[in-house]
């Protein structure tokens, strides 16, 4: 009994430890690449809590990243000290998710997708267009990576384990969420609104939460991202991005706490180990994704859980 | 004896139908008032108007003599009115204690303390008593969606009394439900009934269970209601067996 309740938190201790190790037997383009990971799994962490939890569809939260990217690197440039940016990025798309959220309250499943979908449309064009604002095409240089206490994330390394850092205390900060009662009413909403709303539970409100709270964290994912590449410009934006986050939440397992670490690891370093296919790996993927979601659409985190414990059916779903 | 709930001139109209006719009634504190109607007579329509569910075409709906009329279903929750819906609706992939933990958690405290507070809301100990009460220990924790038909219905009940309502709407609380358990449903209600002084309205379509429970019955047919007594006086109205038999 003890040792059963010990694996999870031992497993996830042992994970920590293990991407903290990770760059000191990787060269600088391969830590980058786990920093990537790091900020993609933030991101898509968030989507999950909108989507996967709550069950609003976003089409958006890509377009989220880059508003927190580009308000940092907006921020900064102005001279700005980026714990001060990371925290407005956050709460900058924390406000708009929340107004995002007002369609949502009168429009369901893929008309909601469309209308976020047209929201990432408008935010990349101001990204574009906006050239006093944005650089527009040029984009933004030279974002400068953060002196964090004394400490200087500079180096690739630092940089990452700063990112890593960043990850566990977001991760945490859902865990709690979705374990509190408010976790309960998101899954209320996203299973059966009307008997939730019958038990009190406001439905309005959170809605208005699972975007605001979605998107703001994706915001932090921006933040973090732009002293990561330290150059900015609309491209990886574009709503492709969004598309991929949503296609990871769903792989990885929506609704499940470690689905988005999954479906960021298999979209971002996947491709990365797979290089020398290049072509291939593309068609092999979308072929993946096409059968995963045919058969499986609770996600991989659905498949193991099924794996996991497949003798006791009536357990507690325990996501 | 002081109304807890006074429709009046309720109507609902789908298109050309109109599913609710001008419909006026009060429901007295401590009673158990039964509706009974054919199938399509607007009961469940009638439930839904009164709860914010559906948006009536016409005519008031008061609260303690306060007008509730189009209140968001939550807000009424809170104003202490509790429902079923006519088909089942527990949370399948949740475990009982936690449909039942559900059930209550928005009546406690704020939403921001929810938010930072224990898990459990603080309610464990009214869920057990919940469980006890209607006999649900066996599988207090089990997911729901693997429970027995009946078994989900005590707990779409139990659900309803969570949060410690005034007024409990059920609709159709023993359709479906074997003659056993209907009789441990019947006297569960009963009990909360004379032991909380909770005033509830039952739409029911087993009339042996609706006689025996209620105090008095409201008859609805085709949107209005034809008939209003005491359970004996009901059974026996021409009009009532007309509108049965003519169906
Ligand atoms: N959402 C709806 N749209 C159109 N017609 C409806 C709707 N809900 C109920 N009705 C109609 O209203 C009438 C009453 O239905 P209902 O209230 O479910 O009856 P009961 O609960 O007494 O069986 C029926 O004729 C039904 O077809
Ligand atoms: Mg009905």
């Amino acid at each position: 009994m003890t040792l059963q309740r010990l694996a999870v938190p031992g497993a996830i201790l042992a994970g920590i430890i293990a991407l903290a190790l990770a760059p000191y037997g990787l060269k600088n383009y391969g830590i980058s690449i786990l920093g990537l990971w790091a900020v993609t799994t933030i991101a898509a962490i968030g989507l999950n809590l909108t989507l996967g939890y709550a069950g609003q569809v976003s089409l958006a939260q890509g377009a989220f990243v880059g508003i927190g990217a580009y308000a940092t690197a907006i921020l900064m440039a102005k001279g700005v000290p980026f714990g001060a940016t990371l925290l407005l990025s956050g709460l900058l798309c924390f406000a708009i998710g929340w107004l995002l959220g007002y369609p949502a309250l009168r429009v369901q499943h893929h008309y909601l997708a469309f209308v976020t979908l047209a929201f990432a449309t408008l935010a990349f064009l101001v990204f574009r267009n906006e050239q006093w604002l944005t650089g527009g095409i040029y984009g933004i240089s030279g974002i400068r990576r953060p002196v964090i206490l004394g400490w200087n994330t500079a180096p690739e390394r630092a940089y990452f384990h700063f990112c890593l850092i960043m990850l566990v205390l977001v991760s945490g900060f859902v865990w709690w969420i979705v374990r509190s009662p408010w976790g309960r009413a998101f899954l209320a909403l996203r299973e059966n609104p009307v008997r939730a709303a019958s038990l009190g539970v406001d439905t309005r409100r959170y809605t208005l939460m699972a975007f605001a709270i979605g998107a703001g964290i994706g915001g932090v994912a921006g933040a973090l991202y732009a002293p990561l590449v330290t150059y900015i410009d609309p491209v990886p934006f574009a709503l492709s991005f969004s598309l991929n986050l949503l296609l990871m939440v769903i792989v990885g397992g929506g609704g499940y706490f470690f689905g988005p670490f999954v479906g960021a690891m298999i979209a971002v370093l996947l491709p990365e180990w797979l290089r020398f296919a290049q072509g291939l790996y593309l068609v092999a993927y979308a072929a993946a994704v096409m059968v995963l979601l045919v058969f499986w659409p609770s996600g991989i985190m659905g498949i193991l859980d099924r794996l996991l414990r497949p003798a006791d059916p009536n357990q507690g779903a325990a996501r | 004896m002081t109304a807890v709930l006074e429709v009046s001139n309720l109507s609902k109209h789908y298109g050309g139908i109109a599913a609710v006719d001008g419909v006026t009634f009060e429901v007295f504190e401590g009673e158990i008032l039964g509706i009974i109607g054919p199938n399509g007579s607007g009961k469940s329509t009638l439930f839904n108007c009164i709860l914010g569910q559906a948006s009536p075409s016409a005519g008031e709906v008061k609260l303690d003599g306060k007008p509730v009329t189009g209140m968001r279903p939550c807000d009424l929750n809170r104003h202490g009115v509790g429902r079923t819906f006519q088909m089942l609706q527990v949370f399948p992939a949740l475990s009982v204690r936690e449909n039942l933990i559900l059930a209550g958690q928005e009546h406690q405290g704020t939403a921001v303390g929810r938010l930072f507070g224990r898990a459990d809301a603080g309610l464990s100990a009214t869920v057990e008593r919940m469980i006890e009460f209607f006999r649900l220990t066996p599988v207090a924790d089990l997911r729901a969606g693997g429970l027995s038909f009946g078994q989900q219905k005590l707990l779409d009940c139990a659900m309803a009394f969570m949060a410690g309502p005034r007024l409990v709407l059920l609709d159709e609380p023993a359709g479906g439900v074997n003659p056993t358990m209907l009789g441990s449903l019947g006297e569960r209600l009963r009990a909360l009934n004379a032991e909380h002084r909770a005033t509830f309205v039952v739409i029911e379509h087993n009339m042996e269970f609706v006689m025996s429970l209620c105090t008095r019955i409201l008859v609805l047919a085709e949107g209005k209601i034809i008939a209003e007594g005491p359970p004996e006086q009901v059974r026996r109205d021409p009009k009532v067996i007309e509108a049965y038999l003519g169906n």
